[in-house]
């Protein structure tokens, strides 16, 4: 007997990895927030998590355990996906490390503020240059 | 144990190694250059080893643990992973020697899975695997990045961190469609079963659209470049010396490894819009870096932009699926990465003897450090490709590949890169040599901007800097003299895929 919903439910599956991805990757790319750009890294990389796992999915399966019946769930996706998730985190924890250090050094988390600052920087180091070249 | 056996011990020594450091930190701080140094220095030896191993027995291959190679975590090394592995081992420890003398616990640790990682994409036989040790280098990089003093290196790590995890994680996807398409993720099985699925399938050329996308990511070609510049320049001298030379290096390999190994040149064949989009892509690429590098100021920026455009270059020269124009790619890709390390070194020298960074400042350098000066104008050279420097022998065969498959607009390609990395190149030797005497911004000797370390520390390190930069030098000279000697070694690897 095959599952009336298959078809439905992997076609929802993939749906929300589209929608996941590029809610991820827009928010990565417009927001101006260091901390949301994080954040929407880990929607984008969840989005890819989701197709993963829905690649395992078999109608009618069940969890691949020996002792169970069969037909079994495809068990490589999720590990394979386990394995991810771990890099995903390690990488979150350096990113909000260098979040933290960034907004100890300019007090804020907005990008468009980082770069006025640098730029002010920039200019009056080269407006300091100028000076001691003049004298 | 069978030379097979070692395989393992590549990626484990410098992984389980990374330990050391943060134990030496907690007894004695000054032992955890001691305990880094040894362990990169074994990785060395262990490289050698397989090498030689791969050279009197051809390749080897292993799955860890006996299990079937289908399931198991194989693990394989041919004449070009032998390079790889060789050249990530040697580069991994020339430039930590560049490192502070201080060094901490963590970023002893960092270091080793820094070459750990680059290791494991060279020697790794799985798709998936793959991915994880792009993680693994990927992460050591971005968290050495932002060791560099100062605020700009933690802006510049983060804005590294999130390209290349976009790029990473599209590379995954990539695997994730191949994997819908056949089922398998060992890069042998893969490449009998992506042609069963079907060249020209939706789901394969979707797959190798996105690994080529993600992987081009790491190889930075325009316009998904713009994380290099940054985050070189921000780096503490040791790691752009690392990065430089390694970074897009490795990615470069997973690009043929999976081009040639898993989707092979009969998908080429298939769909030729790939092949186009890719020359197209590395034509680009080489145009968008050479004009940057010709504006940069940095010099640090300039060779960042540099490898923009030769990544270009090596992309045409994967695309052509031409035996002698992958040869001239593969040997355009070791060369590369030999200069440009020992280009980056060159600029810690020169950083550390005087302060200059910017190509300004570079003027009249032949006066002040002739050693530095005729080194980076050798360097320089084979960027741009003069014999008898490695660089054109790597160009050579690409445009002879390119004018054998009739590619003109890759002959093309290759004669304007020549021309672009004249203009940048012959700028830096320019300024160094010929500058007037009467420019203002003339090498200040003013011993190093550096006040926490000591005078004497920045002199040895320059002492050190120039020693590796003189090294990348003569390999510069010697293989470019001997390319055919390095062509023939990575022949068995080129013939069996096209």
């Amino acid at each position: 007997m095959t599952d009336p919903l298959f078809g439905v439910g992997a076609w929802f599956a993939h749906a929300v990895f589209a929608v996941l991805v590029g809610v991820g990757l827009f928010v990565l790319v417009d927001d101006d927030n260091l901390v949301k750009k994080v954040i929407g890294l880990n929607i984008f990389q969840t989005g890819v998590f989701l197709f993963f796992v829905t690649s395992a999915y078999r109608a009618d399966g069940k969890a691949p355990l020996v002792t169970g019946p069969g037909p079994y769930v495809n068990p490589l996706p999720h590990v394979l996906i386990l394995t991810a998730i771990v890099v995903g985190v390690a990488v979150t924890a350096v990113a909000l490390a260098l979040v933290v250090r960034i907004y100890g050094e300019y007090g804020t988390l907005r990008e468009d503020v980082i770069r006025e600052v640098r730029a002010a920087e920039r200019e009056s180091a080269a407006a300091e240059a100028a000076e001691e070249g003049s004298r | 144990m069978t030379p097979a056996d070692l395989l393992p011990l590549l990626v484990a020594l410098p992984l389980l190694a990374a330990v050391l450091p943060l134990l030496a930190a907690r007894v004695r701080r000054d032992l955890v250059r001691a305990v880094t140094v040894a362990a990169l220095l074994a990785q060395v030896a262990l490289a050698l080893a397989v090498a030689a191993f791969v050279a009197t027995d051809g390749p080897l291959a292993t799955v860890v643990g006996d299990i079937p190679a289908a399931f198991g975590i194989g693990l394989a090394v041919d004449e070009l992973s032998a390079v790889v592995v060789v050249l990530v081992a040697v580069v991994g420890v020339a430039a930590f020697a560049l490192a502070d003398p201080d060094t901490t616990g963590p970023e002893g640790s960092l270091w080793l899975l820094l070459v750990a990682g680059f290791t494991g994409v060279a020697v790794t036989a799985d798709v998936f695997n793959l991915y994880v040790f792009l993680e693994i280098s990927g992460l050591a990089a971005y968290a050495l990045v932002a060791t560099g003093r100062g605020v700009d290196a933690a802006f510049a790590a983060f804005k590294y961190l999130l390209v290349g995890t976009v790029g990473a994680t599209l590379y995954l996807l990539g695997v994730g469609y191949a994997f819908v398409a056949t089922g398998t993720l060992s890069m042998a099985d893969l490449a009998p079963a992506l042609a069963a699925a079907g060249y020209d399938s939706t789901l394969v050329v979707t797959a190798y659209a996105l690994i080529a996308v993600g992987l081009g990511v790491k190889l930075a070609l325009f316009p998904l470049h713009a994380w290099k510049p940054d985050a070189y320049a921000a780096a503490p001298g040791s790691v752009a010396v690392a990065l430089g030379a390694l970074g897009s290096t490795v990615a470069g390999y997973a690009l043929v490894r999976i081009t040639y190994g898993v989707f092979t040149a009969d998908f080429l064949a298939a769909v030729p819009e790939v092949q186009s989009l890719m020359v197209a892509a590395g034509a680009v690429s080489v145009a968008a870096g050479g004009v940057l590098a010709l504006r940069a100021t940095d010099v640090r920026r300039l060779l960042a932009y540099s490898s923009v455009s030769q990544f270009g270059l090596f992309a045409v020269g994967v695309a052509l699926a031409h035996p002698v124009a992958l040869t001239g790619a593969l040997v355009a890709l070791v060369g590369h990465a030999v200069a440009k390390g020992g280009l980056f070194a060159a600029t810690v020298a020169v950083e550390a003897r005087t302060g200059a960074r910017s190509v300004g400042e570079y003027a009249r350098l032949a006066a002040a450090l002739p050693v530095t000066a005729a080194v980076v104008a050798v360097l320089a050279a084979s960027l741009v490709g003069l014999p008898p420097t490695v660089g054109f022998a790597g160009k050579w065969y690409l445009a002879l590949g390119a004018v054998e498959t009739g590619a003109w607009v890759a002959a093309a390609v290759v004669v304007a890169s020549t021309l672009l990395s004249l203009g940048y190149a012959g700028r830096l030797v320019e300024r160094a040599y010929l500058a007037p005497e009467s420019t203002d911004d003339a090498v200040a000797t003013d011993g190093g901007a550096d006040a926490a370390v000591g005078p004497d520390a920045e002199a040895s390190r320059a002492t050190t800097a120039l020693a590796i930069a003189v090294a990348a030098a003569v390999v510069v000279l010697a293989v470019g003299v001997g390319a055919g000697a390095l062509a023939d070694w990575l022949a068995p690897v080129v013939e069996g895929w096209l």
